[in-house]
């Protein structure tokens, strides 16, 4: 409903208003981005309702899990030591094991994704190179971490190499997203102006492009390497090469003893939290120099 | 003292590149991590996948596809259901762990360093707890998705927030807006989208990872393929790793569609 308004006085001035059905001023107009927003949390919701309503709960009752859950809790967190049969030291050696795996697995990943990043960026590349770089990338990164360990540790043998082969594929897809975007970045001018001076394409990426944004790049491999420990501690004891996530089983899953549980989590917790302060850091250091 | 610009860039360089040598050096040597062999053994592994999991004639039965399918439906769903409760909560303790929405310092604090821990225990140990009270089901699988997803998204939120801009807000407060106005009428429309496309990509990677929860938890896709593949049916376990990667394919495809509306 449209309303005109007009409104006397030493000029004369006419507005047009909106009104809807109760004669309230329209205060919102719902444009096509609204609508769809509107449209996709509404399916999501109906999605997570029918989730609940058809939940397979197994032969689990709330009643009996929650207390479990909440007395396990407690002990994991509030009461964590080791039994005699871990000790200090072989729990180090297997946080050292899985902070390899995940160390290995980023340094890797990251040469191999600077390479593949290179011909992703479309400032550097031909356009057919770079989509089908992309799509490979897209490729692999739909199949899980996990699946990419059994697949290696089939094919290789057991040992650290599978597991990190398939921290790398997992880890390079990413990679290779975030340096080619972080590449793209970079200001037209530079690059043109070592074409003009004659400068070969690897000229051009050892001067330009590497030390203009290592910071950067360095910035998201912190970022992955995160990731990466998380998917270690899964893929070390999935591909046999050991860690701190075999220990977690064992201590878990065959002895049932939630207080070495707690000690293993708080270990995880540590190390994860210093990546995560690391990357932070890295990341204002970046915004302040931007 | 004048600074060389190339010189300093020179020992950058070779700095960075010793970390590097250094670190890779070290592990390697932990993990009696033979580089040779994962080099060259890359090409070998993909072709005994080429061998092994091509799909056969046993694996195009109408019956088992569908069953790949009811499954892989199951999956989405409740990865679905998992990321979207996760986002309704990560944005509750988003307003009240930000700078600009907070309402006292402890409360602030409280909310961050619960979320940091939500999100620094790995997924597979979050299955793991969950397992020994909640048992092999669904249910269990939800909510290891939901604690991860729930620590990751209140920082993403909460740093959104506090990014976004001073105008409106302080326009608000002049009109003797409400804390509940200032929060629903002015900060949620200005963040929608960022919200809506960080939603979209942790429902993404949740049903990646519902792959590793689910040979956990017993439920699935994960389970399905872990079924198979330690059965040595690996032309079945092959059928159900392409299902998967069509999945995530078209799903990032969907999603990168949606957020092209929403702008």
């Amino acid at each position: 409903m449209n309303q005109a308004i007009t409104l006397k006085g030493t000029s004369q001035v006419a507005i047009r208003v909106q009104t809807n059905k109760s004669g309230k001023i329209k205060v919102r107009k719902l444009d096509k981005s609204r609508m769809w927003t509107r449209v996709l949390i509404y399916s999501l919701i109906a999605i997570t309702v029918y989730a609940f309503v058809t939940m397979n709960f197994g032969t689990m009752t709330l009643e009996v899990a929650l207390p479990t859950f909440f007395a396990n809790l407690q002990r994991i967190f509030l009461q964590p030591r080791l039994s005699h049969r871990v000790e200090w030291a072989a729990l180090i050696d297997q946080l050292t094991i899985t902070l390899g795996l995940a160390v290995l697995g980023t340094l890797i990943g990251a040469v191999v994704s600077f390479f593949f990043a290179l011909l992703a960026a479309r400032n550097l590349s031909h356009p057919k190179v770079s989509q089908t770089v992309r799509a490979i990338m897209s490729f692999i990164r739909a199949i899980p971490a996990i699946l990419w360990v059994l697949i290696f540790a089939l094919a290789m043998g057991l040992g650290s190499e599978a597991a990190v082969v398939g921290i790398v594929f997992q880890g390079i897809a990413f990679l290779t997203k975030a340096y080619s975007e972080t590449i793209e970045e970079i200001d037209h001018g530079v690059i043109e102006a070592l074409k003009a001076s004659g400068a070969t394409w690897w000229q051009i990426v050892f001067q330009a492009v590497l030390p203009s944004c290592l910071t950067a790049l360095i910035s998201w491999s912190f970022l992955r390497l995160e990731t990466n420990f998380g998917h270690a501690v899964a893929v070390g004891a999935a591909a046999g090469a050991g860690g701190i996530g075999f220990q977690l089983m064992l201590s878990g899953n065959m002895q049932m003893d939630m207080h070495e549980v707690g000690v293993i989590v708080y270990l995880l917790l540590g190390v994860s939290v210093v990546f995560e302060l690391v990357s932070m850091k890295l990341r204002e250091k970046l915004l302040v120099k931007s | 003292m004048a600074t060389d610009i190339f010189k300093k860039r020179r020992i950058h360089m070779v700095l960075f590149f010793a970390v590097f040598t250094g670190l890779y050096v070290f592990f390697s040597q932990q993990l009696n991590f033979n580089s040779a062999t994962a080099f060259t053994q890359i090409p070998s592994g993909f072709a005994w996948l080429g061998a092994n999991f091509w799909p056969n004639y046993t694996t195009t039965a109408p019956e088992f596809l569908l069953n790949i399918i009811r499954v892989l439906l199951r999956t989405v769903i409740i990865a679905v259901a998992s990321t979207t409760t996760a986002s309704a909560f990560a944005l509750i303790a988003a307003v009240f762990g930000s700078n600009k929405t907070g309402i006292h310092w402890t409360i602030k604090y409280i909310v961050r360093i619960i979320a940091m821990v939500f999100r620094n225990i790995p997924l597979i140990a979050w299955a793991l707890i969950l397992l020994f009270s909640f048992r092999q089901n669904e249910f269990t699988g939800f909510l290891a998705l939901f604690f991860g997803t729930f620590g990751y998204l209140t920082r993403s939120f909460t740093e959104i927030i506090d990014e976004s801009g001073d105008g409106v807000i302080e326009a608000l407060k002049s009109t003797g807006a409400t804390y509940f106005q200032i929060v629903f009428q002015g900060v949620f429309p200005m963040i929608s989208s960022q919200l809506v496309s960080w939603v979209l990509f942790m429902i993404e990677s949740n049903i990646r990872e519902s792959a590793l929860v689910g040979m956990l938890t017993g439920t699935g896709i994960g389970q399905m393929f872990n079924f198979f593949f330690s059965g040595f049916r690996y032309p079945m376990a092959g059928m159900v790793l392409l299902f998967i990667i069509i999945t995530v394919i078209g799903l990032e495809m969907l999603s990168n569609k949606i957020r092209r509306l929403l702008l």
